[in-house]
């Protein structure tokens, strides 16, 4: 198009005025910021940074990441994948995949909630109105206060709100990619006499790699971030804090603006590369 | 041949067995909300929501009391509507500055172009929790932490990078002879954006105000942080999340109010499922 040269930034000047205050401002000033105390006044060096790696709380946020990260993404894409491949053999797929899809429309706090009532636990002399604690009582097991129970159950179960909730994208997405694989080599290698078994390790599982890789990638980056699901059910409470949870704590409970900062800090870090890798691939797919 | 069908049927009974019990595990947990947000309060605490399905059609268990509680007294009424009045212009804002920009990198030439473009949507890598300390440092200052204006503003920032590469992929694919032409016959710019490019884009532009009213319909975080709990702004999640606090074992309440933040999402999903699988999708780089 023929223009004036000023035409382009009446159309970018709103666009660049916002992100410049909105986005650019903030972060180099959140990293300046990490350098320096409680209410921003007297530098302090690395001291953030040292107290965010050594710290009891800190370290149990950082290792409940971790565990997000090593039960969360696996799940969500192991179980899109096998749910996109199983729900491809019945006839009423889109009714079940709708079902699954459904709570990406809800709100993480809704899903908190949901949970938590599924969760819900009375001692064993009252009768018990959550779902999994009646479950177990059909077998005669105690009832387990399942959101306290620590370390490695209640995070657990914290896990399983976010698997709800994502498993359904995964699913939607590996099953597009899926439907594209070509049939023809599915079934000639099942005349061949390869059983359905060897068909998805040997077929399916590789010809979906990159699209899985995507997932995966993804799904690290929403994990790291992980905020309302653990603000809503434990606070961080027993042993369930979380990064972004911490964050919020330094900031509006202990008004630490400085340890605050350096969490958002060593978290942007954390994204970092696993977006870059994820960037240089769209551009890579681009230039093809 | 019937009996072919048959072992084929017998066959399948793994896999269908396997199907519906997930589809029950994905739905009983939402629909035990759902139940209980129409029992009575004592019942609530005392049985299971499951006990409802000995005699699911006796409509004396059933009362819409919770729901007259919920929004009367637990301030969920006026929630509900600080979470449209906070969604709609967050979700028109970033989407109209988006489509300008994306007009101009996709169709204007000026120096500087291509590297703007790739800092600009370049900013997706930030995650907002390293803009929450100077920004609400800056509104404080302002007046607007605590206002409609200022959260509408935190929101069309965070929503603009994803915005500006969907929609540049979607302008940047328009005819431009069609623009030529426009041209040739004496339109303006501000012509061709209106008439030909918006108009063109709608699908994308359909897509993308979905994944962002959703987005910020659900969003926590910002409005926690921009806004504070004050009940006269704050959105519903910001109100279930503090009546999870106040009546955490009220369930009856708490389902009721859960129900109802839920329903403008559901209402989308079930109305625009094509476009909304698609705003999801497009969204996933931004989560």
């Amino acid at each position: 198009m023929h223009t004036k040269s000023s035409t382009p930034w009446l159309y970018l000047g709103p666009a660049l005025a916002i992100l410049t205050f909105f986005l650019i401002y903030p972060s180099v000033n959140t990293i300046y910021l990490s350098f320096f105390g409680k209410n921003s006044r007297s530098f302090v060096g690395a001291k953030n940074y040292v107290y965010v790696f050594t710290n009891r709380t800190m370290l149990t946020a950082l290792r409940n990441n971790a565990l997000w990260v090593a039960i969360f993404v696996p799940s969500t894409v192991f179980l899109g994948l096998i749910f996109a491949v199983m729900l491809d053999r019945v006839k009423y797929e889109t009714v079940i995949k709708f079902i699954i899809f459904m709570p990406m429309a809800i709100s993480f706090v809704g899903a908190s909630v949901i949970w938590k009532f599924v969760y819900a636990y009375r001692p064993a002399s009252a009768p018990q109105i959550g779902l999994l604690n009646a479950f177990r009582g059909i077998f005669h097991f105690i009832p387990l206060p399942w959101l306290i129970e620590r370390p490695l159950i209640n995070n657990f179960c914290l896990i399983v709100v976010g698997v709800w909730v994502w498993t359904g994208f995964c699913m939607v997405i590996l099953s597009a990619s899926y439907k594209s694989l070509p049939k023809q080599l599915l079934e000639a290698a099942r005349i061949d006499g390869a059983n359905e078994w060897k068909v998805f390790w040997k077929i399916i599982f590789p010809l979906m790699i990159p699209t899985i890789t995507v997932l995966i990638t993804t799904q690290v980056i929403n994990v790291l971030k992980v905020f309302d699901i653990v603000y809503v059910m434990t606070n961080g409470n027993f042993g369930t804090e979380v990064i972004a949870n911490r964050m919020y704590k330094e900031m509006f409970n202990f008004r630490n603006f400085g340890r605050a900062s350096t969490i958002a800090v060593v978290l942007l870090l954390f994204i970092l590369p696993i977006m870059l890798v994820n960037l240089n691939r769209f551009r890579r797919q681009g230039a093809k | 041949m019937r009996k072919k069908r048959l072992t084929k049927t017998i066959s399948r009974m793994p896999l269908h067995t396997i199907v519906i019990l997930v589809a029950l595990i994905w739905i009983l947990p939402a629909m035990g909300v759902l139940v209980t947000s129409f029992r009575f309060p004592h019942d609530v605490a005392s049985t299971g929501w499951w006990v409802m399905f000995k005699n699911p059609f006796n409509s004396a268990q059933y009362t819409l009391e919770n729901y007259i509680a919920v929004i009367t007294q637990c301030g969920i009424g006026r929630a509900f509507l600080n979470s449209f009045i906070i969604t709609i212009p967050a979700t028109v804002l970033p989407i109209i500055i988006a489509a300008f920009a994306a007009f101009a990198f996709a169709w204007m030439r000026f120096p500087g172009r291509q590297s703007l473009f790739v800092i600009l949507v370049g900013l997706l890598v930030v995650p907002l929790q390293m803009t929450l300390i100077p920004i609400l440092r800056v509104f404080n200052r302002l007046g607007l932490s605590g206002t409609f204006p200022g959260i509408w503003l935190a929101h069309t920032g965070y929503g603009l990078p994803l915005a500006m590469y969907l929609l540049h992929n979607s302008v940047a694919g328009l005819p431009g002879d069609l623009f030529d032409s426009a041209e040739i016959d004496g339109a303006s710019s501000f012509y061709i954006f209106f008439r030909l490019v918006l108009p063109l884009c709608l699908p994308a532009i359909a897509s993308l105000a979905i994944f962002q009213f959703l987005w910020i319909w659900n969003d926590l975080l910002v409005a926690l942080v921009y806004l504070g709990g004050a009940p006269s702004v704050a959105p519903i999640t910001v109100q279930v999340s503090s009546l999870v606090g106040s009546y955490g074992q009220a369930w009856e309440l708490l389902t009721a109010a859960v129900f109802i933040s839920i329903i403008p999402p559901l209402i989308l999903f079930f109305s625009l499922q094509r476009y909304f699988v698609r705003g999801i999708l497009a969204g996933s780089i931004k989560e």
